[in-house]
């Protein structure tokens, strides 16, 4: 089964569920017989499955391929119904290099997903304990790091230290957003530190590797967790897979930086699917309840 | 005349322009070199070591650019692998211990990108440095000589002082690259280095770096002497200014250095 998962080429996006923006949608009076979104065809398999089913299971297909989820849709896979209060929601950047089109781009992403950057932030319960949680959002510019994500992250491990609660992230990002330039790159440092700190507190940081997390990302926070899952089949490395063939200029093996191979090569610690994810979270932060309470009291 | 960020890459990377090792011969003394990361090998991307900054014992690493095409070869174009963050991590961590100052000389086109890299983890050897050198409990002075590509660069780049020479780059990725993802042409590599906003000059006016290394006209090459010298009186200020901290006021403004970007 997981040999399958392997042969996606291409990665599918969740925009078939999503209303689709206005000037792609057209005029919807002219074909009213097209119910759009009813059947999905998985990138995995090439079976057409219902859009209803998929969604109950988890947006995973029989094969296991994992389709990739919005932040919203995440949080609510994982999160205690209504537990979710949400951080920093307005913060966006300053467009620090003033990058010609930078600013368009961002308004009409911003229109188009109902997203202010790729990153939602904040507080919920899992399994009723309480956590810091951040979930990236790939339809946002691939879900890449600038000011606006490092910020977020910053205040988030600052404050789940204040509070000394854990950190869980589910990243799924390009890397670094290329128009914020080297403000992009310092950013890899600036949550490096804030992890940093939130660990030398004694505080647990998971993070969840979804597909795909490359780039600045992977060499950054990702890569940092104290213990770290990845969803089956995620694209994970430090380079893209195009670069490193152009690069050294040969075909790469199949499944080469997919989790299964970090699993392999001792960088991931469990690949875990949708459907047990909560339930994982759940007993790993129930693991370290006790431990922190030994922190807090000595 | 002013150079345009484009002269100042290429700049940056003409063959001539003195590496790693020369400023590492013309500042310290008595280097001595010590290899590998005792994980996995020797990588001579990066070159480590021990030697004596006037009187005090500094730890010494730099990214080490060929100067023929056999050089380059075997220092695999200054572009190091896991095993290279590694070998610098190890080498911090040693400095930490014996109370030496880290002086880290960056200089690559950035992080080696091919199937050993990536089996080995090169972005969790990069981000381990990240965290680990913000924890450090000794100073870090970094300076950019040449090129700071990339994760590549910055994985030496998390320090209290860092400077950059008057036609170094420091960017989140070549021009080249750049180019290609955004203008989908590599070609455009000239006008991504203008819209990138590259070079010391920038950096400097967005407070990323502290200051610039001034180099005679026509680069660096032309008076080596007259750069070293600064590099010199940088390092010997920042050194006394840094040791006059107690080490938590030190971390802290390290933090509060980056928290502020």
């Amino acid at each position: 089964m997981s040999r399958n998962l392997f042969k996606a080429k291409q990665y599918a996006t969740t925009k078939v569920y999503r209303s689709r923006p206005q000037e792609l949608r057209g005029s919807e009076e002219d074909k009213p017989n097209v119910p759009q979104g009813i059947m999905t065809k998985c990138p995995g398999c090439g079976k057409l499955i219902y859009t209803k089913l998929l969604i109950k299971s988890h947006k995973t297909c029989e094969c296991g391929y994992c389709f990739r989820v919005s932040a919203n849709e995440r949080l609510e896979m994982i999160l205690d119904e209504d537990t979710f209060v949400e951080m920093d929601h307005q913060l966006t950047t300053r467009d620090p290099l003033n990058f010609p089109g930078y600013a368009d781009k961002l308004v009409k992403t911003q229109t188009q997903t109902g997203l202010v950057d790729g990153l939602v932030t904040g507080r919920g319960l899992i399994c009723g304990y309480p956590t810091y949680i951040g979930v990236m959002d790939a339809s946002f510019f691939m879900g890449s790091m600038g000011t606006a994500i490092g910020e977020k992250l910053c205040r988030m491990y600052e404050k789940a230290t204040h509070e000394r609660l854990p950190v869980i992230v589910f990243t799924a990002s390009g890397g670094a957003r290329m128009q914020e330039g080297i403000f992009s790159l310092m950013q890899m440092a600036k949550v490096s530190a804030a992890v940093a700190k939130h660990s030398q507190a004694g505080l647990l940081y998971i993070t969840v590797l979804t597909d795909p997390t490359t780039g600045g990302v992977t060499a950054s926070f990702a890569m940092l967790g104290d213990i770290i899952l990845a969803e089956p089949g995620a694209l994970i490395g430090f380079a893209g897979p195009r670069v490193i063939e152009q690069t050294i200029g040969q075909k790469l093996p199949e499944g080469f930086q997919r989790a299964e191979f970090l699993l392999e090569h001792g960088f991931v610690d469990k690949i875990v699917t949708r459907d047990k994810l909560k339930n994982t979270l759940g007993s790993l932060l129930k693991l370290h309840k006790k431990h922190e309470y030994d922190v807090t009291y000595n | 005349m002013d150079l345009t960020p484009w002269d100042k890459v290429k700049l940056a990377r003409m063959p001539i322009r003195p590496t790693g090792l020369d400023y590492i011969e013309l500042i310290f003394k008595g280097f001595v070199e010590l290899h590998g990361d005792r994980l996995y090998r020797e990588d001579r991307a990066i070159v480590g070591g021990i030697g004596f900054f006037n009187d005090l014992p500094v730890t010494i690493i730099a990214q080490q650019k060929g100067r023929n095409t056999k050089e380059n070869i075997s220092r695999n174009f200054s572009m190091p692998h896991p095993e290279g963050y590694r070998k610098a991590l190890r080498l911090m961590k040693q400095a930490e211990k014996f109370n030496r100052p880290v002086i880290c000389f960056i200089d690559t086109p950035g992080a080696f990108c091919g199937i050993g890299a990536e089996e080995r983890g090169q972005g969790e050897a990069i981000a381990t440095n990240l965290a680990e050198m913000m924890m450090l409990r000794t100073p870090i002075i970094s300076v950019v000589i040449s090129e700071g590509g990339s994760g590549g660069a910055l994985a030496l780049g998390v320090a209290d002082k860092i400077y950059m020479l008057e036609n170094a780059i420091y960017s989140i990725l070549s021009p080249e690259g750049f180019a290609s993802i955004l203008y989908k042409d590599a070609s455009k590599a000239e006008t991504a280095a203008n819209d990138m906003k590259l070079t010391a000059q920038d950096l400097y006016q967005f407070g990323i770096i502290d200051g610039i290394i001034k180099e005679p006209a026509g680069g660096a090459h032309n008076d080596f002497e007259y750069v070293t010298l600064q590099v010199k009186d940088a390092i010997g200020a920042d050194l006394k200014e840094l040791m006059t901290l107690s080490v938590d006021e030190m971390l802290e403004k390290r933090y509060q250095k980056f928290r502020n970007i």
